[in-house]
């Protein structure tokens, strides 16, 4: 996925781009609005972060002019937490908003859900040997077979399907499973691996355990 | 609160009704003096007539005065009341004829007529006398004719004519204060519609009064609107410093938390990490309060002027699973909404920050892969909208409690809240005349149920 990034604060979007190339997305980083238009001139993006305050200003009404011809969609970014200021960003045509300062995997899941209520116009899917796994609806499809997955099953998949082959460590699984605060053990991933193999069994994909190092999944090629 | 002094209204319908007395008073007067004029002029005219009569009857016959009594010099005194009247005619002192007793008063000139008043017989009179000067025998002897009434006549047609006065001027100082109140009220319209297009404002309508007034209130009005530009200024600068204030405290905030956030992926000892997830758990705690303080202000603010909108709660409820699943799906917590339509009136915003911080709670408070439920019922005059979680129940302790301010159940380890969010939304419903219920679930041994009850519209 291609994001642009438009937030002037360069520690935090920094930051934010290094969390979302992790899970292997592309982003621009525009510092103000008048270079945010010169990058959605020149190529285009599946979503856009925009910040409120910009220094040369007002992100809504950045979103409210450019809304007329930008398909793209748009979270806005916003310091305040009153109602009233998210149904302002709403009006003028975001698809959600988040409340600094906010949680990555936060982030995360209202990408998707703006991504996967846009429909259609994006696709994200990863093959996985004879399984085609769309990451935006939560959907494995094995032919006309079509396994539905949860939000947390989704997300597991979604680390093995970054690593074909790799043995990933329960700990490397544990951080992005679970959000920093909740009190998990490693035990907790061996429920959710666990669960996640029963989920996908007899499609043609297989999560290995591979002793004292962690998980790696294997596809059955035909 | 207001300090009241007598309304201008009032005061200007007495002023107005005080000078009308006045005038009605003056008015009586002088018709009823003028009434007693004319009528003792009307008597003293036909008294002169009368005696002028029987001076033209005098004669000097051998020597003598004869005198023949005219009976229409009587018969004019009897046309205008049924008094008694009295008469004496001297000459040179001596009474030819009439009343001798009968008070005579100082002759003028001679021809001339003159008046007088008296007591005759108990009774005052009124007496007209003429005096003449005859030719008889020896010389001229002066002849005095006098004619006397009593008044009682002439005094009921005055005292008439006062009760006329009376009853007229009664009726002009009642219509005078009718017409006074409604002069009142007329020149005070224009204040009044003044005051009803300021009250029938929206809460946030700070625009300038764009209407035609009177020159008089022409410097209230500017005054007016200088205090509202001055207002409107003061709170957008407010709304303006609080959205900067925010921006500036929680964007280095949210530096802080993701640049942590990626260290902690990238350090391995596991004191590290643990020191990592205080600083991000400090910094969750402090952008929530000083989000649910925000929240608090904002809901405090608008409950002072509180907007009526028509809205359905389901609307809101299915707005706010909207904007909240994705948070909670994150735990694969899922948000089960049974809606029913319920029309209420109210503030969207503050209804809809109610909501989010009642299910915020639900979701906090919820373990993983569990479901809250939003269900709407209502009877006939109340909508409610019940929140149940699966979560470790409210504890034991009282509502008044939980809502109070900053204060958190006393089961609540181990999770980042500031004991704000019940606050809001039971102040939120206490304006809208609506009520915050806590019970923990019915079957269940754990779980909150947390309901807002809300009437009607």
């Amino acid at each position: 996925m291609r994001y642009l990034l438009v937030e002037d604060n360069i520690e935090l979007a920094d930051a934010v781009i290094k969390r979302l190339a992790i899970d292997g997305h592309a982003v621009d980083h525009a510092i103000t609005l008048s270079t945010a238009e010169d990058c959605l001139a020149a190529a285009s993006y599946d979503l856009i972060l925009l910040d409120v305050m910009l220094p040369d200003g007002d992100g809504r009404d950045f979103l409210a002019r450019s809304r007329v011809y930008l398909e793209t969609p748009v979270i806005v970014l916003t310091a305040r937490s009153q109602v009233s200021d998210r149904v302002g960003a709403l009006d003028q045509g975001a698809d959600d908003y988040i409340t600094k300062p906010f949680d990555f995997s936060e982030l995360e899941a209202r990408c998707r859900a703006v991504l996967r209520r846009r429909g259609g116009l994006v696709r994200n899917e990863v093959t996985l040997g004879p399984v085609v796994f769309d990451l935006l609806a939560g959907t494995l499809r094995d032919g006309d077979q079509t396994l539905e997955l949860r939000s947390r099953e989704i997300r597991l998949l979604e680390v093995f399907a970054r690593h074909p082959g790799q043995i990933l460590s329960k700990s490397q699984l544990m951080e992005r499973l679970f959000s920093y605060d909740t009190a998990v053990t490693e035990n907790a991933i061996e429920v959710y691996v666990g669960r996640l193999r029963r989920r996908i069994d007899g499609i043609g994909l297989r999560i290995e355990t591979v002793r004292g190092l962690g998980y790696r999944i294997e596809t059955s090629d035909p | 609160m207001t300090f009241e002094t007598r309304s201008i209204g009032r005061r200007l319908t007495l002023l107005l009704a005080g000078v009308a007395a006045l005038l009605s008073l003056l008015s009586w007067g002088m018709v009823t003096a003028l009434a007693r004029e004319a009528t003792q002029r009307t008597q003293d005219n036909v008294l002169a007539a009368s005696a002028t009569t029987i001076a033209e009857t005098l004669r000097s016959e051998q020597g003598e005065v004869r005198l023949e009594l005219p009976y229409a010099a009587f018969s004019m005194l009897g046309a205008i009341s049924e008094d008694r009247v009295f008469y004496r005619v001297t000459a040179d002192g001596d009474t030819l004829t009439g009343y001798d007793d009968l008070p005579q008063p100082m002759a003028g000139r001679r021809g001339q007529i003159v008046f007088d008043t008296a007591n005759y017989v108990g009774v005052p009179i009124r007496i007209a006398s003429i005096s003449r000067r005859i030719l008889a025998g020896d010389g001229p002897v002066l002849v005095a004719v006098t004619v006397g009434q009593t008044r009682d006549g002439a005094g009921a047609i005055a005292a008439e004519l006062s009760r006329l006065a009376a009853i007229l001027s009664v009726a002009f100082f009642l219509v005078a204060v009718a017409l006074s109140a409604f002069v009142a009220q007329t020149s005070l319209r224009p204040l009044n519609e003044i005051a009803a297009a300021v009250s029938r404002r929206g809460p946030s309508d700070l625009r300038p009064l764009e209407r035609p007034a009177p020159a008089d209130l022409a410097p209230l009005l500017t005054a007016l609107n200088r205090l509202m530009a001055r207002l409107g200024e003061s709170i957008s600068r407010s709304e303006d410093f609080i959205a900067e204030a925010a921006h500036r405290i929680r964007t280095p905030l949210a530096t802080v938390r993701a640049q942590a956030e990626i260290a902690l992926r990238t350090v391995s000892s596991e004191p590290e990490k643990d020191r990592l997830r205080r600083i991000i758990r400090a910094v969750d705690e402090s952008s929530r309060s000083a989000g649910q303080l925000l929240d608090h202000a904002t809901v405090a603010f608008r409950i002072e002027d509180l907007a009526s909108d028509n809205l359905d709660l389901a609307d809101l409820a299915s707005q706010t699973v909207a904007a909240m699943d994705p948070t909670a799906s994150m735990r694969d917590i899922r948000l089960h909404l049974q809606t029913a339509s319920a029309q209420i009136t109210g503030d969207a915003v503050l209804l809809e920050t109610a909501i989010r911080n009642v299910l915020d709670n639900a979701i906090k408070y919820s373990p993983e892969d569990t479901t809250v439920t939003l269900t709407i019922t209502r009877n006939e005059s109340e909508a409610c909208l019940t929140v149940m979680d699966q979560g470790p129940g409210l504890g034991d302790e009282p509502v008044a409690v939980l809502t109070e301010r900053f204060r958190r159940g006393n089961n609540t380890d181990g999770i980042v809240g500031s004991g704000l969010g019940l606050t809001i939304a039971a102040d939120v419903l206490r304006a809208h005349s609506g009520r915050l219920e806590l019970t923990t679930a019915p079957n269940r041994s754990e779980g909150a149920c947390v309901s807002l009850v809300l009437p009607l519209a």
